[in-house]
C-alpha cells in the first residue's frame, strides 16, 4: 500500500444524522402498542368488517375514523417471506432470519416481522407460526420478538371484541433515526477549505459578473457560469451588520453575549460570518474593520477562531452597504 | 360554456372550506395522523362536504429532518381519505403551506381536478427544526447562533438604512398578541400582555427581544379549492383566488437583498398583475403576512409594494396596521402568535380567505374584500402569496 502527502483533489468525511424523534400515539397505536407489552394482539375492523392487524386509525376505503378494537390470535400463516442472509444492526435477530408477512388468525391483513429460521429451506408461504414474545416487554413493536414455527392447524378464531384499555396505557414511543451518509464538499469547496489551513482565504471570481465568491460553489449562482479563477481575499475586512447572541448554544464553547457578525473580507462579492472579539461585545458597530484570529487549538480547525479589531477607521457606509 | 369562459384561459378557484386546529405548544393526544385528521375534517365540515367530494389531495410540511416524516404523502394517505386519489407533497422551507396551496390551487385553475384538498401540518413538540437546521456537516464552520441569530443581523441592517426607531419592533409584537385573543386557534393567548412587558423582555439576539420571536407549536391547516360548479354548491360565501405566485432566489448570492429579497418584490408584483392592482395600499384591505420576528413587518410592507423604500416601519408606528387601523396586518395574531412551521405559510392564506369570506370572527376586519396572503421560507428565499377577493375574478 503506497500513501502520498499529498492532499486528495476532493474532500470526503463521513456524515452521520441521528435524531430521536418522539411520536404521540393517539388511541389506536396505543393501545395496539400497550397491548402487545400484555401479550395480547390487537386489530381494528373496518367500516364492511375487515380486521387490519396491525390497526389503523383511519378507513383506507372510506377514510371513516375506526375504533372498533378486537383481539386476533398469537398464532398465523406467512403469506410471503424473503430470506436475509446478513441481518444488519438494529434488525429484530442477529442470525440470519426471514422477513415474513404473517396474517394472525382472526386477521384479514398480514403484519412485518422477523420469523427465526435454520434457512430458507425451512420456510415457506403458508407455513404455520406463532409469536415469540420478547422477555422484557414495553410497548413497542419489537415485543415480539420475533415469530417461530408453530405446529398449530390454522384456526377458525373469530376476533374477539376488546375494549382497548389497559392500565398505564403507553402513549407515547421514541423512534430514532439514523442515516449515515458520505460528504463531499466538491472541489471548489474542497480547494478553499485547503487554502483555509494554509491560514488564506481564496474566492473564485464569476467571469461574466467579476464577483468574487467566498466560499466558492464551483459556480456563479447569479449567472449560472463556472468559477475558475481563483482570487485570495482579506484577510482584512468590514462588518457589514451583526447581532449579539445572548443564548448559549448547545456545543458551542463561547460565553455569552458575544457578537455574531457579517464580514465582507477585503475583495469579496458577498460577506460570510465570524464571531468578533477582541473588543467589548456593545462597542461592535456596522462598518468596524477586522481581521482574522487563527488559533492552533485542535478544535479550532481551519476555521479562524474569531476575527478582532484592525484599529483602522471605520469603513464609511457607503463602501459596504451594497454588501449587507 | 359561457362568455366568460371562451375568454379566460384559467378556471376561477374558491376557497370553500378552511379547518385549523387549536394550535398549542403539544398535541400528546393525537398522532399526526390524528392532527392532520382534524383539520381536514373541520375544513370539509365547514364547506359541507365529504371525503368522496375530494378529487385530489396535496400536503405540505417542514423540511423532513425538522420531524423525520420523510413521506407524508405515503404516511398519511388513509388520513386524509387519499386512497384511490392523486396526493402529493411540496416543499419549500417555512414558505411551504403558502407554496403547497397554489399547487393544489393550480390543479383546480388547469381544470385537472374539480375539488382538492390541501392542507399543511407541524408538531414541533415532536420534532427538533434547531438541530434539523444545524446538522453538523464536514469541514463547514458550525453555525454560531440559530435561526433568531440569522435573522437578527438583517433586522438591524434594516434599522440602519431606514433610520426606524428601535421600538418599532415591540410595537408589531404588542400588536400580533393582542389580535391573538380574538383568534380562539391562535396558540399564545397572553391575556396580560403589555407594551412594556414586550420592551422588558430578554434580548435574545440583539436587537430581537424575546417576546419579539414566534413560539414553537403543533397545529394543522387544511383548506378544500375548487371550481365555479363548486363554489355555487357552496352553503357559506367563497373566498376567490385572485392572483398567486411563487419565486424563489439562492440563499447566498454577490448582490442579494436580505433585507429587502428581490424574489419577494418579483412574486408580489406577479400576484398585482394577476389581480389588476396598480396600487395596493388602496386596494388591499388587509394582510396576513409571515412575520416570524416582529421587526419583519416593516421589512415585508415594503417588500410588498405597501409602502416606499424606508418607510414601512412609519406605518406600523402610526398604527395603520392595527387591527382598526387603514391596513391590519396580522389580525389572527400571526406567525408571532401561532408557528406549527409547516403549516404557518397555510394559515396565512387560509386567514386572509376568512377575511374576505366575513368568517373570522373577533379578528374579522369590517368590510374586508380583498387580502393578502404571504408566506416565505429558507434564508429570506422561497416566496409564495396569493390574493383573494370576495367578489369572482373578472376576466
Amino acid at each position: 500500500m503506497t500513501t502520498t502527502s499529498r492532499p486528495p483533489e476532493v474532500l470526503r468525511a463521513p456524515l452521520v444524522v441521528e435524531f430521536p424523534f418522539t411520536r404521540s400515539l393517539g388511541p389506536v397505536q396505543s393501545a395496539f402498542l400497550t397491548g402487545l407489552r400484555e401479550r395480547t394482539v390487537l386489530g381494528v375492523r373496518t367500516t364492511d368488517g375487515k380486521v387490519l392487524v396491525p390497526p389503523v386509525e383511519y378507513d383506507p376505503a372510506t377514510a371513516d375514523e375506526i375504533r372498533d378494537l378486537v383481539e386476533v390470535a398469537a398464532t398465523g400463516t406467512v403469506t410471503t417471506w424473503a430470506w436475509n442472509p446478513r441481518p444488519r444492526p438494529g434488525q429484530p435477530l442477529d442470525t440470519p432470519f426471514a422477513w415474513v408477512l404473517v396474517q394472525l388468525d382472526g386477521a384479514d391483513t398480514a403484519l412485518l416481522h422477523a420469523l427465526d429460521a435454520p434457512g430458507p429451506d425451512a420456510v415457506r408461504t403458508g407455513l404455520r407460526v406463532r409469536v415469540r414474545w420478547a422477555a422484557r416487554r414495553e410497548g413497542a413493536i419489537t415485543d415480539i420478538a420475533c415469530f417461530e414455527p408453530d405446529d398449530t392447524a390454522p384456526g377458525a378464531r373469530r376476533p374477539a371484541p376488546h375494549a382497548g384499555a389497559f392500565d398505564d396505557p403507553v402513549t407515547g414511543i421514541v423512534a430514532p433515526a439514523r442515516l449515515d451518509y458520505t460528504y463531499s464538499p466538491g472541489a471548489a469547496q474542497s480547494r478553499y477549505i485547503n487554502a483555509l489551513a494554509e491560514r488564506r482565504t481564496v474566492g473564485e471570481r464569476c467571469p461574466s459578473c467579476r464577483k468574487v465568491y467566498v466560499p466558492p460553489r464551483g459556480a456563479c449562482p447569479t449567472c449560472g457560469i463556472a468559477t475558475d479563477e481563483q482570487v485570495e481575499v482579506g484577510p482584512a475586512g468590514t462588518v457589514t451588520t451583526y447581532c449579539i447572541v445572548n443564548i448559549k448554544a448547545k456545543n458551542l464553547d463561547v460565553e455569552v453575549p458575544y457578537v455574531y457578525a457579517h464580514i465582507a473580507l477585503d475583495g469579496a462579492g458577498l460577506a460570510l460570518h465570524g464571531r468578533i472579539a477582541g473588543i467589548p461585545y456593545d462597542q461592535v458597530r456596522m462598518g468596524l474593520r477586522v481581521e482574522p484570529v487563527w488559533t492552533d487549538s485542535p478544535t479550532g480547525g481551519r476555521f479562524p477562531d474569531h476575527y478582532r479589531p484592525t484599529g483602522e477607521p471605520d469603513a464609511e457606509y457607503d463602501t459596504y452597504k451594497e454588501l449587507i | 360554456m359561457t362568455d366568460t369562459t371562451k375568454t379566460t384561459h384559467k378556471e376561477p378557484v374558491a376557497v370553500v372550506g378552511i379547518g385549523q386546529t387549536k394550535h398549542v405548544a403539544a398535541r400528546r393526544d393525537v398522532s399526526i395522523a390524528g392532527l392532520v385528521r382534524e383539520a381536514a375534517r373541520r375544513a370539509l365540515d365547514d364547506a359541507e362536504l365529504n371525503w368522496p367530494d375530494i378529487d385530489a389531495v396535496v400536503i405540505g410540511k417542514a423540511p423532513d429532518f425538522f420531524e423525520g416524516v420523510m413521506m407524508p404523502e405515503l404516511y398519511l394517505a388513509d388520513a386524509l381519505g387519499a386512497v384511490g386519489k392523486p396526493m402529493l407533497r411540496v416543499h419549500t422551507a417555512g414558505s411551504v403551506g403558502g407554496s403547497t396551496a397554489l399547487v393544489a390551487a393550480n390543479l383546480v385553475a388547469s381544470r385537472v381536478h374539480g375539488t382538492v384538498l390541501t392542507l399543511a401540518f407541524e408538531k414541533q413538540s415532536e420534532s427538533n427544526a434547531m438541530w434539523g437546521l444545524s446538522l453538523p456537516v464536514p469541514f463547514q464552520q458550525p453555525l454560531l447562533a440559530g435561526a433568531g441569530g440569522f435573522f437578527a443581523p438583517h433586522v438591524r441592517a434594516y434599522m440602519r438604512r431606514t433610520g426606524a426607531p428601535d421600538t418599532v419592533g415591540s410595537l408589531v409584537a404588542y400588536k400580533d398578541r393582542r389580535n391573538a385573543l380574538k383568534n380562539p386557534y391562535a396558540h399564545l393567548h397572553e391575556h396580560d400582555i403589555t407594551l412594556e412587558k414586550v420592551q422588558a423582555s430578554p434580548m435574545l439576539w440583539d436587537p430581537v427581544r424575546y417576546s419579539e420571536t414566534c413560539p414553537s407549536s403543533d397545529g394543522a391547516c387544511a383548506m378544500i379549492l375548487t371550481d365555479r360548479a363548486g363554489a355555487a354548491r357552496s352553503p357559506r360565501p367563497p373566498a376567490w383566488m385572485l392572483g398567486g405566485a411563487m419565486r424563489s432566489e439562492p440563499t447566498l448570492f454577490a448582490g442579494k437583498n436580505f433585507v429587502s429579497p428581490q424574489a419577494g418584490k418579483d412574486c408580489a408584483a406577479d400576484v398585482y398583475r394577476q389581480a389588476r392592482i396598480t396600487d395596493p395600499r388602496r386596494e388591499i384591505d388587509a394582510v396576513e403576512m409571515y412575520v416570524p420576528f416582529s421587526w419583519y413587518e416593516p421589512m415585508w410592507l415594503e417588500n410588498l409594494g405597501f409602502a416606499d423604500e424606508g418607510e414601512g416601519w412609519k406605518l406600523t408606528e402610526a398604527g395603520v396596521t392595527e387591527l382598526d387601523g387603514d391596513l391590519p396586518v396580522n389580525m389572527s395574531g400571526g406567525v408571532l402568535s401561532t408557528n406549527p412551521i409547516g403549516a404557518s405559510g397555510m394559515i396565512r392564506f387560509a386567514e386572509a380567505a376568512l377575511q374576505v369570506r366575513g368568517q373570522a370572527g373577533e379578528h374579522q376586519v369590517e368590510g374586508a374584500r380583498k387580502v393578502l396572503g404571504h408566506a416565505y421560507g429558507g434564508g429570506s428565499q422561497f416566496f409564495s402569496m396569493w390574493l383573494v377577493g370576495a367578489e369572482p375574478p373578472t376576466r
